[in-house]
């Protein structure tokens, strides 16, 4: 692995200064920073081979068609699915998770019928699925979690029935951390034939991401949480999945014939991809997807596991905080609550000292309820930042809590 | 005072400290001075929800000027509060209703009120405006009636 003065040298933004001071980013949770090679890559294809893609007859066409398609490969390659065909380009996965939500209800569900999410999910992973059972008069089941903030898989077990039809649960918290039992959850699923989408958004940047070993019908990602351009994600589904599935928009690139009385549709993938898509996002995501397997996946998440561990040690030394989210396996974030002082007053200071970090509920107000609470300050590290920030952190809480205790 | 010369004060205070730490001691202090609002207005009629933290306000109009009180769960934000209370309270609808809010930006807090911040202070200046105009529409109102 390269040295931390190395791999902080390839992102640009951190070496630039908040109020006079040095920038320590702990909002990995909310969007990671980017290599200077992503940020090359964008450049490059506004300056040299811009063209929309899949319907020129000229050069620069065709250069960004191919090398959208190489980005295909490149995320295919990157989860390990077995085609190219069931690698669709979405705009992240809120994107993701609304479109299956919308074909999957469209196709399958009909009153009566049930929806497992989990109670850890964040919006994304809660509302599309509302929305459908609103339409479509299906119920909405939600597995419970423990105070560690765990899921109780035998609640799931036990919810687990004929009338399920489809499971959606998180790779992992992006409010406490927690890592989900994906393997398990799916496999359980899958003895009684029911699908599995997995919302990788706080996953597919913290280490190795195999579908076809998870077996998840569904993965959704976001280009932006792994180092890549916001406004591209992807969706990842089994090919019988996908063939079976109605489009979840109409326009350009996803239609074969168009008539007034009828439209077929493309092939896969184009068939979920209408419209002129973000192929600077893709190609870029790509970029990015390189770097991350150049600075090697198994290396991130044991330095990651080192600053989780270090900071969670230091974190807990500090008289008056309060963790939320104590589960056994967790992604480097934390979450948590000074007592007596306001989130939004911790976060505050600690941004004067050039601290950013996030306050509030993250998009999961199940969970802050779950902890009878309004929000808490999350820190979210990854593996560009370092021990000495997160000294830097323990410091600004001891000078909030100083102002404010 | 008019509503410029509790503004001009305000920079006054705020200019004799160079440290960021000193000025938020300062809306610290502030917000502990806060006059008490009367837990009875601490209901969700009198709420403005902010993304982050909450604000409560509770306008009381005695037929020619405004009393304002209020409240936030967040220490901060109870300290722009109490700036934003010194200012507009006990003024006329007419007076809260033209007011230009310029102290803000002077003593380097424009980031609270910023609509990118949720944390309800923007929609509190709104919402006392709002309540100006209420105010000042039926005042016109029982004029005509006379």
């Amino acid at each position: 692995m390269k040295n931390i003065d190395e791999i902080r040298g390839d992102f640009p933004i951190l070496n630039r200064k908040v109020y006079d001071k040095p920038l320590v980013y702990l909002d990995n949770g909310a969007t990671t920073q980017k290599p200077q090679v992503v940020i090359d890559a964008l450049t490059d294809v506004y300056t040299s081979y811009n063209a929309n893609i899949h319907r020129g007859v000229h050069l620069l066409s065709d250069l960004s068609s191919e090398a959208y398609e190489n980005a295909r490969e490149s995320v295919r390659s990157f989860i390990n699915a077995g085609k190219r065909e069931e690698i669709i380009f979405t705009s992240g996965t809120t994107g993701s998770i609304n479109g299956i939500a919308f074909s999957f209800g469209e196709k399958y569900i009909k009153e009566g019928d049930e929806i497992i999410i989990s109670h850890l999910e964040h919006h994304a992973n809660i509302v599309p699925w509302q929305m459908m059972c609103e339409r479509k008069g299906a119920v909405l089941r939600v597995i419970p979690v423990n105070d560690a903030g765990e899921i109780i898989f035998e609640e799931y077990l036990r919810m687990l029935s004929s009338k399920t039809r489809i499971v959606s649960v998180a790779q992992a918290s992006n409010a406490l951390g927690t890592v989900l039992p994906v393997k398990e959850i799916i496999s359980a699923a899958h003895s009684l034939n029911i699908p599995v989408l997995i919302d990788g958004a706080q996953g597919i940047q913290h280490g190795v991401v195999d579908v076809r070993d998870m077996d998840c019908d569904f993965y959704a990602f976001s280009g932006h949480k792994v180092y890549g351009p916001t406004g591209i994600g992807c969706l990842y589904g089994k090919e019988k999945w996908l063939a079976e599935l109605p489009p979840f928009q109409g326009g350009g690139d996803m239609v074969d014939q168009v008539t007034f009385e009828k439209t077929t549709y493309n092939e896969l993938p184009f068939k979920f991809e209408a419209g002129t898509t973000n192929y600077p996002g893709a190609i870029g995501l790509a970029v990015a997807l390189d770097y991350v397997t150049g600075i090697g996946r198994i290396d991130i998440e044991n330095r990651e596991k080192e600053l989780l561990t270090y900071a969670t040690g230091r974190l807990s030394d500090v008289k008056g905080l309060r963790i939320f989210g104590k589960a056994t396996r967790k992604i480097p974030t934390i979450s948590f609550l000074l007592d007596g002082i306001h989130q939004y007053d911790t976060g505050m200071i600690l941004d004067k000292m050039g601290i950013a970090v996030r306050t509030g509920t993250h998009c999961a107000q199940p969970v802050m309820e779950r902890y009878g609470i309004k929000g808490t300050v999350r820190a979210s590290f990854c593996f560009y930042n370092t021990k000495e920030e997160i000294d830097s952190l323990v410091a600004g809480i001891e000078k909030v809590i100083i102002m404010f205790g | 005072m008019t509503i410029n010369e509790v503004q001009d004060k305000i920079i006054d205070d705020f200019s004799f400290f160079d440290d960021w730490m000193d000025k938020y001691n300062l809306l610290i202090d502030l917000g502990k001075d806060l006059p008490v609002i009367d837990p009875k207005f601490k209901v969700k009629d009198f709420l403005i929800e902010g993304c982050q933290s909450k604000v409560w306000l509770h306008p009381d109009f005695d037929g020619k000027i405004i009393t304002f009180t209020a409240d936030s769960d967040a220490i901060i934000t109870r300290g722009i509060v109490a700036l934003l209370i010194k200012v507009l309270s006990g003024r006329t609808p007419q007076e809260i209703i033209s007011a230009d809010l310029y102290f803000i930006e002077k003593i380097g807090l424009r980031q609270n009120l910023s609509p990118t911040r949720s944390n309800g202070l923007l929609s509190m200046v709104r919402q006392m405006k709002l309540y100006s105009l209420a105010y000042n529409a039926k005042g016109k109102f029982n004029e005509i009636r006379k």
